[in-house]
């Protein structure tokens, strides 16, 4: 934990302006120095509560952060957060403008370990586990508030925690509620919404209205409602829309009422259920004396012919007394405010503000100046306030929107046009759409380079690393890696000594004879078998393709001259595969219309013909790995009879004998 | 989701299997019993494009039981109708040659129960269990807050009256450990009852209690529960005659796979030669339904609305009123949503209220779009009117929902008919605050205006549903409209 003195936050992030290190503009936050006394019984949040979120709500919780700190908090209100999946051990916060870092922790019994004075807990848990995680948490003596924000919780799972909970004495809110508010002291995760609504509703600043509300929206209704009408909110909750919420409208008015702070009591209550009847049994037995202005929604479903569950699983009216016209009608005769209709709410309310202006029971306080709270960069983004330069450009593909789009071509386009394998290479490679024999050519390309036997560099190095043991893809990196120069790269020569030739004018005797000269061997050229008479039967395919297919083959009709050239000195010095396939995707850059010239030469020098060949050989390395593990073969090791051991004599002599390869180091 | 009712052919099924397999919450009287035989349910549904007749012939296939010659029969609707046999929905002890007859002169029709009318496509047949009136019972079991209540009358049936009034009752508490003893449920709930039937009964209702539990239903009423004293007059054999159940939806998670084998074609003892091929469930059985009330079977538009509302951790709901109505509500918010319908409702305009529906916990822009562009084809389908029709795009102050996200969604169903909503004499009314809410109305209002709708636009400073009053009864308002100085 840190142990560093508080700091006054504004000092560090505003201070000399001349910051030295990023760990400069880090609030550290010590533990209280001694443990305080316990609020009184009607109080759940004050201004020291400090809380647990339960899952990884950065955004909440930094809401929250925000809250305490426009509140004039001098401690956030999150004191940890709990992720059970987290290997994280801190998130990283704001506060005001410096920033402060959260300890995160995987077990409850840890967080509550280290943090004695929490007693509050927001739960995001999602409706399948907060069962277990609430249940875990009402162990601990300590927890005196659990607010449940998950959607969806198993009735019976409801009324299990909140049986629990009553007989432990903690205070569940929810499930499926935003939470609860209490200006000054405390905010339980989104509730109030963002910060420009929470400064609009004046929520940074304690009013006399205590409110109980169903629904979470509607709460930030209620915020705005009264902001309006009176001098603000003292405290509010939403319970939940659920059918057992783990409190109830009475159990918050009953604290409202023992707190001599709040003045107005104000319950929306909601077609379904019976708990606004306990309200009303709680004010004619004179337990409620505050004025008390109600309303229940749903007050339509008499309208209706047939019944519709609302929008609140617990909105459903099982019998008369349930329904919100009887509920009104009910808390009117016991004397609470009710309005006509909702709308007319903010009337009534304002009324009997008036009056207890009128009467001194409320004495408005002075308005302090609203505070400033600087904007998310995010959120500024997105409202379109700022602007940065990006870090990182790409234009190839984009998985952003509703389908993942290839240069700008809807993954599904991709299937629905049958592109092909080829066709995703233009995309993706070209960012454009190459004409369909392109397309073919370097799917031509890729399966004539996949693959040349095992005995070839490459494949034995992914055989000989399969047999180690490894996995595929180690297996295929060893032999990708040998690709080079010697391995694969007769590609990229062939296609660099051809057009060379070709652009300054060469004819193919003159080409031959220059390189001859320079003792340089053409790539491309040359068969260990293969000869004119005996052609091999790969580069007839790709030269019947080009021939039949390209707008051009100016190239390969060079290569072909110069392999004359070379096959009248000898019979197998033959244009080879590499050379072909080199000289025809020169042809294809070329003369294919769909690039300019800069580009084409731009493409050959990034080395996209090196990426045809460990695309297509990567299907071969693949095989050949397979194919051992297939065949479960074992560590090779290379006999000793087939390395020639030059300089050690055949009789084995013992180390450091005479024979010792030695390297002489300089003193 | 909340709970729901469920069709009595899957009530009895889940029951039927898990009478015997639930975890026991209490010591028996009766030394465990064998597991239950398949139940007898031909539960036969009749689709629209289906003749009456062919849905028959399979079922006579997949129920070899319903031929068995001599077997008498009851054959009744599944559609979550209450009092059936007061609306001559019941066709006790007939042969299946009648039983047949009787399904098929009512399958496909429209029938009028009190107050609501609907198609009836659901029926269930099962065989007839011949008994004496005195040997029905009534048993209910539901849920509160502080417990589950067990009620219990020794005369069930038909004319069972007022059960609040004359039935014993016993409050199950919440902590299975303060499960009542046997002593007490029998002397609680069956005084009435002959003392012999007793061990029967109390191991029965223990047995139902706990598959209550495990399954997690919210709501189980059977009446008549029929109890047959066996000849010598020492025990008795239960059947659940007619059954109506609610389930808790949202313990899927939990539930789903011990619904699901109760409902399996193993369960129903229904060769699943004939049956093989089918798509593969997640479970040993098909997903439990949950269908919507009588007279209110699902339109093509709420059914696909459920669906998007199913795949997404959002809210997407839509009920539909009144096809005919000429207000339409496309709002935010489960409680926001329901204060425009009363609104609307209190301007005397209940009649015309077309629909019900929410979206709420941040939809993306295209779930949005799809939501509104449902709700509205459903305005552009409903009759031309003189006096034209009213939109409402309303919500509440969000907490978490960016405004202008939505509402480009919103945005891009309007542009798409706007030439529709204008020919309709559409009137929209926009309302809506919380997060961006400033982008999401300028751009609205914009989109408005540039595509010639005729639309107002307001803030927080307005009332969540005081547009209503406005837009339906001419009232006046001070607040402005937004963007407007």
């Amino acid at each position: 934990m840190p142990s560093v003195a508080t700091l006054a936050p504004s000092s560090a992030a505003n201070g000399s302006g001349k910051q030295l290190n990023v760990n400069d503009n880090i609030a550290r936050f010590s533990a209280p120095s001694r443990p305080r006394s316990p609020p009184a019984e009607h109080t759940l949040f004050h201004p020291k509560t400090r809380a647990f979120v339960y899952g990884m709500q950065t955004k909440a919780v930094q809401g929250m952060l925000d809250f305490d700190y426009i509140n004039n908090r001098t401690t956030p209100s999150v004191a940890a957060i709990i992720y059970p999946f987290g290997g994280q051990f801190v998130s990283k916060m704001y506060w005001g403008t410096s920033e402060t870092l959260l300890p995160v922790y995987q077990s409850t019994e840890k967080a509550i370990a280290k943090h004695p004075e929490v007693d509050t807990v927001v739960n995001f848990a999602s409706s399948r586990s907060v069962y277990s995680s609430t249940l875990e948490l009402m162990e601990f003596p300590q927890i005196k508030c659990i607010a449940i924000i998950a959607e969806g919780v198993p009735e019976r799972r409801a009324r299990e925690i909140l049986h629990i909970a009553k007989k432990k004495g903690v205070t569940i809110i929810g499930p499926a509620t935003v939470g609860g508010i209490k200006p000054g002291c405390f905010k339980i995760g989104n509730t109030g919404g963002m910060m420009d609504n929470i400064v609009a509703s004046k929520l940074y600043r304690k009013g006399s209205v205590g409110y109980v509300s169903k629904s979470g929206g509607m709460s930030n209704e209620l915020n705005n409602i009264v902001s309006q009408t009176t001098n603000g909110v003292y405290e509010g909750v939403a319970i939940g829309g659920d059918r057992y919420p783990g409190t109830t409208f009475i159990d918050h008015m009953l604290r409202y009422q023992a707190d001599p702070e709040c003045k107005i009591l104000l319950l929306l209550g909601e077609v379904g259920g019976v708990e606004e009847y306990r309200v009303i049994d709680a004010v004619n037995d004179g337990q409620i004396t505050k004025p008390i202005v109600a309303w229940a929604i749903g007050t339509c479903a008499d309208v209706f012919t047939t019944e519709v569950q609302f929008g609140h699983a617990g909105s459903l009216a099982n019998s008369k007394m349930e329904t919100a016209k009887a509920k009104n009608e009910a808390m009117k005769n016991a004397g609470f405010y009710v309005p006509e209709t909702f709308e007319k709410l903010p009337e009534v309310l304002s009324e009997l503000y008036q009056k207890l202006v009128a009467d001194g029971t409320i004495v408005p306080e002075k308005e302090p100046a609203p505070p400033k709270i600087p904007m998310d960069y995010s959120w500024a983004q997105e409202l379109g306030l700022i602007r940065k330069p990006a870090a990182f450009i790409s234009t190839i593909s984009d998985d952003r929107g509703q389908e993942l789009l290839y240069a700008g071509m809807p993954i599904s386009e991709v299937f629905a046009e049958d592109i092909g394998i080829g066709g995703v290479m233009s995309l993706l490679w070209f960012r454009r759409r190459l004409p369909a024999y392109a397309s073919k050519f370097l799917e031509m390309v890729l399966m004539l380079t996949a693959d040349h036997g095992p005995a070839v560099s490459g494949a034995m190095n992914t055989i000989i690393t399969t047999r180690a043991g490894k996995d595929l893809i180690s297996s295929l990196v060893a032999g990708l890696l040998t690709i080079g120069e010697r391995f694969g790269g007769a590609l990229d020569g062939a296609a660099v000594e051809f057009t060379n030739a070709v652009d300054k004018g060469l004819s193919p005797r003159e080409f031959v004879d220059i390189m001859r000269k320079q003792n340089k061997l053409i790539p491309g050229i040359g068969h260990k078998v293969k000869s004119r008479n005996n052609p091999d039967q790969r580069v007839e395919l790709v030269k019947e393709f080009v021939r039949r297919n390209f707008p051009s083959c100016k190239m390969l009709d060079y290569a072909i001259a110069v392999e004359t050239v070379t096959t009248s000195k000898k019979d197998n010095l033959i244009l080879n595969v590499d050379g072909c396939v080199a000289v025809c995707f020169v042809d294809l850059l070329r003369n294919c219309g769909a690039f300019s010239a800069e580009e084409a030469e731009d493409y050959l020098k990034m080395g996209v013909l090196n990426g045809l060949f460990v695309l297509g050989r990567s299907i071969g390395l693949i095989a050949h790995h397979l194919d051992q593990k297939r065949l479960r073969t074992g560590l090779y090791r290379h006999p000793w009879d087939d390395i020639s051991y030059m300089g050690f004599g055949t009789d084995g002599v013992a180390p450091g004998g005479a024979n010792r390869a030695m390297v002489d180091v300089k003193k | 989701m909340s709970a729901k009712s469920v069709l009595e052919a899957d009530g009895k099924a889940i029951l039927n299997y898990h009478l015997t397999r639930a975890p026991a919450i209490t010591q028996s009287t009766l030394p465990p019993p064998p597991h239950n035989a398949p139940p007898k349910l031909a539960s036969l549904y009749f689709p629209e494009d289906v003749a009456p007749e062919t849905v028959l012939q399979t079922a006579e296939a997949t129920y070899p039981w319903l031929l068995a010659p001599g077997a008498k029969f009851v054959a009744k609707p599944d559609q979550l109708i209450k009092r059936r046999g007061k609306s001559g929905l019941l066709a006790l002890n007939k042969t299946w040659e009648d039983a047949r007859q009787w399904v098929l002169e009512r399958a496909g029709k429209p029938v009028k129960v009190e107050t609501v009318t609907g198609t009836l496509r659901q029926f269930l047949v099962e065989p007839f269990v011949p008994h004496k009136q005195e040997e029905e019972y009534y048993v209910n079991i539901h849920s509160l807050r502080e417990g589950d209540y067990i009620l219990f009358t020794h005369e069930g049936g038909v004319d069972v009256g007022d059960v609040d009034a004359k039935a014993k009752k016993i409050l199950i508490p919440v902590d299975l450990k303060e499960y009542p003893s046997n002593e007490e449920i029998a002397a609680t709930l069956l005084p009435d009852v002959p003392e012999f039937v007793h061990n029967v009964l109390v191991d029965f209702i223990n047995r139902l209690y706990a598959v209550y539990v495990d399954s997690q239903f919210t709501y189980l009423e059977i009446n008549p529960l029929v109890v047959i004293p066996n000849e010598d007059a020492t025990s008795a054999s239960v059947h659940f005659l007619d059954l109506a159940a609610k389930i808790d939806q949202t313990a899927e998670f939990e539930c789903g796979a011990k619904w699901a084998i109760a409902r399996g074609p193993a369960a129903l003892g229904i060769n699943t030669g004939a049956l093989g091929g089918g798509k593969v469930d997640i479970d040993a059985g098909p997903p439990l339904e949950f269908p919507a009330p009588f007279g209110r079977e699902l339109s093509k538009e709420e059914a696909y609305i459920a669906a998007l509302d199913a795949k997404t951790g959002a809210s997407l709901k839509l009920t539909v009123l009144n096809s005919n109505g000429r207000i339409w509500t496309l709002v935010a918010g489960g409680g926001a949503s329901v204060v425009y319908a009363d609104a609307i409702a209190a301007a005397g305009f209940g009649e015309d209220l077309a629909n019900y529906g929410e979206y709420s916990g941040a939809p993306t822009e295209t779930q949005t779009f799809h939501y509104a562009r449902t709700v509205i084809d459903l305005l552009l389908r409903s009759p031309m009117r003189e006096e034209g029709k009213v939109l409402f795009i309303g919500g509440g102050i969000a907490n978490f929902t960016n405004v202008a996200s939505t509402f480009k969604g919103v945005i891009r169903a309007l542009r798409e008919v706007s030439p529709q909503l204008i020919e309709h004499k559409t009137k929209i009314w926009v309302r809506r605050a919380g997060p961006n809410y400033q982008e999401g109305l300028k751009n609205i209002k914009a989109a408005g205006d540039e595509l010639k709708l005729d639309i107002k636009v307001y803030g927080p400073e307005m009332g969540v549903a005081e547009i209503v009053p406005v837009a339906l009864l001419g009232a006046t308002t001070k607040v402005k409209e937004y963007g407007e100085i």
